[in-house]
């Protein structure tokens, strides 16, 4: 494909994952949007040290500054943190996951994408669709988007999973154009 | 106003709270400053203006409602949203006391977060901005991306561009996969309502046990299986737009209730006997004939008219076959973003037999059969071959069942006629026979130029 003449990747880091939660289709779709080559990699984080025991939740702001420091890429490639735990910012109750905005780094925890989490029957199509969009949403705003008005638009806010599944997994028309000019 | 031109100043001396703070407004699409006390904010808001101020309670120094107070005197119309602990509930209500928007306890809901700025934002745009319709209803018709030329499209377009700044009910027809809830959604993304939620409620796949709760939420303990108390469609559109597809698909009793929620604007959760306001514009959409049904008394009369205030009718693809063009340039454009295959666009011939394909399913059914031609196509442009899924089921290949052999022929005769643009020797050599026997039927079957 001739797009993926550009050298900078977008890299997947799994923390405690399997390569199946990112492999295939989700790789692909994720190369195709961002015109980029995507590699797949496995790290370890010492993940307890950022576990919030009152709130039993991961600190996402402060693991991703423990992986910049410990992970610092070259060549201007993106960077996308995968964790299986629950994670918070200190300002907000819960969050799918953060970036930084025109940055090189964001992360995404599965925790809540699962369907186990709402107590129902786990459903391994649903859950790799719902990551594939909030890996899309956060590598947007690394990539300088912001949050989109438009329900259907990757870029629209998730506060809940119904946000989510509503969503489509690509970006609507404006911001499609934006990261044209923006990639 | 536009989000992006809005100023959000965040005052706290946790580092940690100015940063994801920063850091979660700017994802928003803010523009976002910090300080770290009192003097600083102070300072700050000296040399540059701003639309909302976070403001911490609890700082070292000068505290948060000394701050506020310094705000309020110099800068009146500053809007400030107290942040506190559980610990400091008292203070945040002196605040309030003392012109403070609204408070947040520490961690915030993140979207009620979204909602309040949200909510401050575009009240402060109404106030300051003279919004300009057309501009917006621009950048609401690329959110949506209505494509076409036609008349009848450019009708509908018009239709969008008069009924969204108002608050009217609009019933939107057409058939099936016209594009009803791409209309819906062009007038609620342009319309006052375009920050708040835009909710939409599927009539006909709602199961019959679950509308009512679906729709009016409820209360924890309400029925066996509630575990949470759960909002309902209406509550979550409130101050949005409530799209309702498929209307004409409503049970008796769903119409009642929803008559009643149009008409007093207030509903009740299952298991609750508070009642509580809720203020949405109501667009609704069917592919069934309403009025029949309401001659039929199928559907009840005076939600037929609360709900058709204005009509907008979306013409079926055929009748705007002009369009197609546009519309398969679109989709190929799409596509291609979303699949990265290197296909530039479709040869004359393969367009001039979607051109003459009646697409029953309209638009939708378009959009279905780029996309497959699209992932089967191997060269730059998408070819003839790509579609030989429509001519296996050509619906007008397809005979009607029922028929007579001399309906038949008119049928033919007729469809051949309008080929060849009523060329009748081109007709007659089709038809392979002779000029006159070709007039003379078409006086037995009374067909003419239409």
């Amino acid at each position: 494909m001739t797009f993926l003449k550009n050298e900078k990747k977008i890299i997947l880091s799994l923390v405690d994952a399997p390569k199946s939660y990112v492999d295939g289709e989700i790789a692909e779709k994720i190369s195709v949007f961002f015109k980029r080559k995507v590699l797949i990699d496995f790290i370890s984080i010492p993940l307890e040290k950022f576990l919030n025991p009152i709130r039993d939740q991961y600190n996402s702001t402060e693991i991703l500054k423990y992986f910049i420091f410990n992970h610092p890429i070259e060549n201007e490639d993106k960077n996308c943190l995968i964790v299986r735990k629950d994670l918070f910012i200190p300002i907000l109750t819960f969050v799918f996951g953060e970036a930084h905005l025109n940055g090189n780094y964001c992360i995404v925890s599965t925790h809540r994408l699962c369907e186990r989490f709402y107590k129902r029957v786990p459903d391994t199509k649903i859950f790799r669709k719902r990551l594939l969009k909030e890996i899309v949403h956060e590598l947007g705003h690394t990539f300088g988007l912001t949050h989109c008005i438009n329900d259907l638009c990757v870029m629209h806010n998730s506060f809940t999973i119904e946000d989510t599944d509503r969503k489509k997994e690509y970006f609507c028309e404006e911001c499609f154009s934006e990261l044209d000019d923006l990639l | 106003m536009d989000k992006k031109n809005a100023s959000i100043l965040i005052v706290d001396d946790e580092i940690i709270v100015r940063e994801s703070m920063k850091n979660w407004l700017e994802e928003e699409g803010y523009l976002v400053f910090v300080a770290e006390n009192g003097d600083e904010a102070l300072s700050v808001l000296g040399k540059k203006e701003f639309d909302l101020v976070f403001l911490d309670i609890k700082m070292p120094g000068i505290d948060g409602i000394e701050v506020l107070k310094k705000i309020k005197s110099i800068y009146p119309f500053i809007d400030v949203v107290m942040m506190t602990a559980y610990a400091s509930i008292g203070s945040a209500v002196e605040a309030m006391k003392i012109g403070a928007y609204d408070y947040l306890t520490k961690p915030f809901d993140p979207e009620y977060l979204s909602m309040l700025v949200k909510k401050i934002i575009s009240h402060r745009s109404l106030e300051k901005e003279n919004v300009k319709l057309k501009e917006r209803l621009e950048s609401a018709l690329k959110q949506v991306h209505i494509v076409g030329e036609s008349d009848g499209i450019k009708k509908v377009l018009k239709a969008v561009e008069d009924v969204a700044p108002t608050d009217v009910s609009v019933l939107i027809t057409g058939e099936s996969g016209t594009g009803k809830e791409m209309v819906a959604r062009a007038i609620h993304y342009s319309s006052l309502r375009r920050f708040e939620p835009l909710v939409v409620v599927s009539c006909g796949s709602l199961p019959e046990g679950l509308i009512e709760s679906e729709l009016f939420g409820y209360e924890r303990g309400a029925f066996t299986g509630a575990l949470y108390k759960k909002k309902g469609k209406f509550e979550a559109a409130n101050g949005g737009t409530l799209f309702l597809d498929e209307i004409g698909e409503l049970t008796p009793k769903m119409q009642v209730d929803l008559l009643r929620v149009l008409q007093e604007k207030e509903i009740c959760r299952i298991g609750s006997n508070k009642t509580m306001k809720v203020d949405f514009r109501v667009i609704s959409a069917t592919n069934r004939d309403l009025k029949k049904m309401v001659e039929e008394k199928t559907f009840r009369e005076d939600l037929f008219y609360r709900l058709n205030v204005y009509n907008i009718h979306i013409p079926p693809l055929r009748e705007r076959k002009e369009d197609i063009p546009l519309l398969v340039e679109h989709f190929i454009k799409q596509l291609k973003r979303r699949m990265g295959k290197e296909i530039e666009g479709i040869t004359p011939q393969a367009l001039k037999k979607l051109m003459k394909y009646p697409w029953p399913g309209n638009v939708r059914e378009l959009e279905n059969a780029v996309e497959r031609a699209f992932v089967v196509a191997h060269g730059k442009l998408i070819t003839t071959e790509d579609f030989s899924f429509l001519g296996d089921r050509n619906p007008e290949l397809e005979i009607p069942s029922g028929i007579s052999l001399s309906e038949l022929e008119k049928i033919h005769i007729e469809k051949v006629l309008e080929e060849c643009d009523y060329n009748i020797s081109q007709a007659a050599k089709i038809l392979d026979i002779d000029r006159t026997t070709l007039y003379n039927k078409m006086k037995k079957y009374d067909i003419s130029k239409k």
